[in-house]
């Protein structure tokens, strides 16, 4: 009995740990403009003026759909390559095959600023700077690495005899992928794409570097120029509201998915 | 892949050996090496690479301590596993400029719970107390991501292997560091590579805590400054380059010396990092 609220006590604090931080900032979200400076942990008068506020300036809500359209696009392309790519991982032997592997693996420790002057000039002279394409390349080739390695972690184990046993039913090639792998890749195939979406939605240093105006900029960039509706308008209280708002489909994926997470993050470590 | 790490990195080189200053254009030439010259004589480089390595080296320190701990607990704990796995899940997942601002607001004097730990002063404005916040914020953000790599380490254990050192009369502490840590070892190399790596490149939670106030820049800030702020493309490339060659060296420290299986060596041999 001792143990288990010992256990009880530990799990708390990890808890807390994770969730203090952003309790603060929903608490700094909801207090009125006469409160916001008092320091106290729970608000003492609550409002939702601060998110009304952000829903009727442009800035916010074109930062949000930038945000939304440009993760969306570029997970779904990073998870479509990273699933023929993972495919022929586990499935062909091919020449350089190791290679691909070592290379995107490297990709995803390369330090990403070094990236970021060749691409500004790189940009600028295609016409892709400040243009939703502009980020959607980079955010692809960073988050492919981890779409690749999620999804073959998956495929291999996908037991193939059940691919084989299909053809000899009857199936075409094509078909038992289909009716047969598809399905029991579905998994691997989510969890790769909350990663990936999760990696673009958190992106900061290409957005700010890679964008100029209210046309591509992202959420997390917006948050980092806003100033209130006046010159003279304290902006906590905005900024707390517009973090809320992007932190929440971040807070639902984790709910809803946690497992799938956890095993997409750890898939591999194992047998490094 | 290639078409967009590979060439730019050669055309970053490229641009790294001209005078190249969007504030004078026509005043483009070749220049040779004079950029790195310039950059690694100059003190606020040093600085800057000094400030990343401190906040790399306390904070990966920490997160390995820390890390192991809430492996432990999250390999051991049977109540509330899915709580516990979830709320950890959150600092990991959660917008890095918004755990900043979190961060940012607690230590501001008046607005913050947190302020009046420092006596009321602002620790946002003094380098050791900003310093300090940096590796705070990027500790809290990425402890999880560590304690997950390393119970993916811990399942490795084998219970019975444990419980025969036990047998044999070690103790909680010998069973640890004789017995689980070996068997982590790799799991442990793996890590911390990542999160070296990881935590080398850091750029988001100073941008938005001291946007490099106080000497509290690290290369990444100093690179982007140069470069979009001061649109010297030349000095910015050099930098790019000189941060690349960094992250090589260290890279090839923990393979090549401390033995970490090379990435790669395996098919899905290691998850990717975080990113931001």
């Amino acid at each position: 009995m001792r143990t288990a609220w010992r256990w009880g006590f530990v799990n708390v604090l990890v808890v807390a740990y994770a969730l203090v931080p952003v309790l603060w900032i929903a608490s700094l979200s909801f207090k009125t403009p006469a409160t916001i400076n008092d320091g106290n942990f729970i608000p003492r008068a609550w409002t939702l003026d601060n998110y009304r506020g952000i829903f009727q300036t442009d800035q916010f809500i074109r930062a949000l759909v930038n945000s939304l359209g440009i993760a969306a696009i570029s997970t779904a392309i990073a998870v479509l390559l990273g699933l023929l790519a993972a495919y022929a991982i586990a499935r062909l032997s091919f020449p350089g095959k190791n290679l691909l592997v070592a290379i995107s693996l490297m990709i995803a420790m390369f330090p990403q600023v070094s990236l970021i002057s060749p691409l500004f000039q790189i940009e600028r002279a295609l016409g892709l700077f400040d243009t939703w394409w502009g980020l959607i390349l980079p955010y692809i080739t960073f988050s492919l690495p981890l779409a690749i390695q999620t999804l073959s972690a998956f495929f291999q184990q996908v037991p193939w005899e059940l691919e084989k046993a299909a053809v000899m039913d009857g199936a075409t090639q094509g078909q038992a992928f289909r009716k047969v792998i598809a399905p029991l890749a579905a998994p691997g195939v989510v969890t790769g794409a909350i990663l990936v979406f999760i990696f673009c939605w958190n992106d900061f240093l290409f957005a700010i570097s890679l964008t100029s105006t209210e046309r591509s900029r992202t959420v997390p960039v917006a948050l980092s120029f806003f100033t209130g509706e006046s010159q003279f308008e304290d902006p906590t209280g905005s900024i707390s509201a517009a973090a809320v708002v992007i932190t929440v489909p971040v807070i639902l994926f984790v709910l809803l998915f946690q497992r799938r997470i956890v095993s997409g993050l750890t898939s591999g470590a194992v047998k490094g | 892949m290639l078409a967009v790490t590979g060439w730019p990195i050669v055309y970053a080189v490229w641009l790294s050996l001209q005078r190249f200053d969007l504030k004078f254009p026509d005043e483009q030439k070749f220049v040779g090496l004079a950029n790195y010259a310039t950059v690694l004589t100059n003190s606020y480089w040093w600085t800057a690479f000094g400030v990343t390595m401190l906040i790399t080296v306390v904070s990966v320190a920490i997160e390995l301590v820390l890390g192991m701990a809430l492996a432990y607990v999250m390999h051991r704990t049977v109540v509330g596993r899915g709580l516990v796995r979830t709320s950890v899940l959150i600092p990991y997942g959660i917008v890095t400029v918004v755990a900043a601002f979190s961060w940012r607001y607690a230590w501001t004097p008046g607005t913050g719970y947190l302020a009046d730990l420092y006596g009321g002063a602002a620790p946002l404005t003094e380098r050791a107390s900003s310093l300090a916040i940096i590796i705070l914020a990027e500790v809290w953000k990425t402890t999880p991501f560590m304690a997950l790599l390393l119970m993916a380490g811990l399942v490795l254990v084998p219970d019975d292997l444990v419980k025969a050192a036990s047998v044999d009369g070690a103790n909680g502490w010998q069973r640890f560091t004789r017995v689980m840590l070996p068997v982590m070892r790799p799991a442990i190399l793996v890590a911390l590579l990542f999160r070296t790596l990881d935590a080398f490149r850091i750029f988001d939670n100073i941008y938005i805590l001291t946007r490099g106030a106080n000497e509290t820049s690290s290369v990444s800030i100093l690179a982007y400054n140069n470069l979009i702020k001061g649109l010297n493309v030349g000095i910015g490339s050099t930098m790019s380059v000189l941060i690349f060659l960094t992250v090589a060296a260290i890279a090839y420290v923990f393979v090549r010396v401390l033995g970490t299986s090379a990435p790669g060596e395996t098919s899905g041999a290691a998850p990717g990092g975080e990113r931001r």
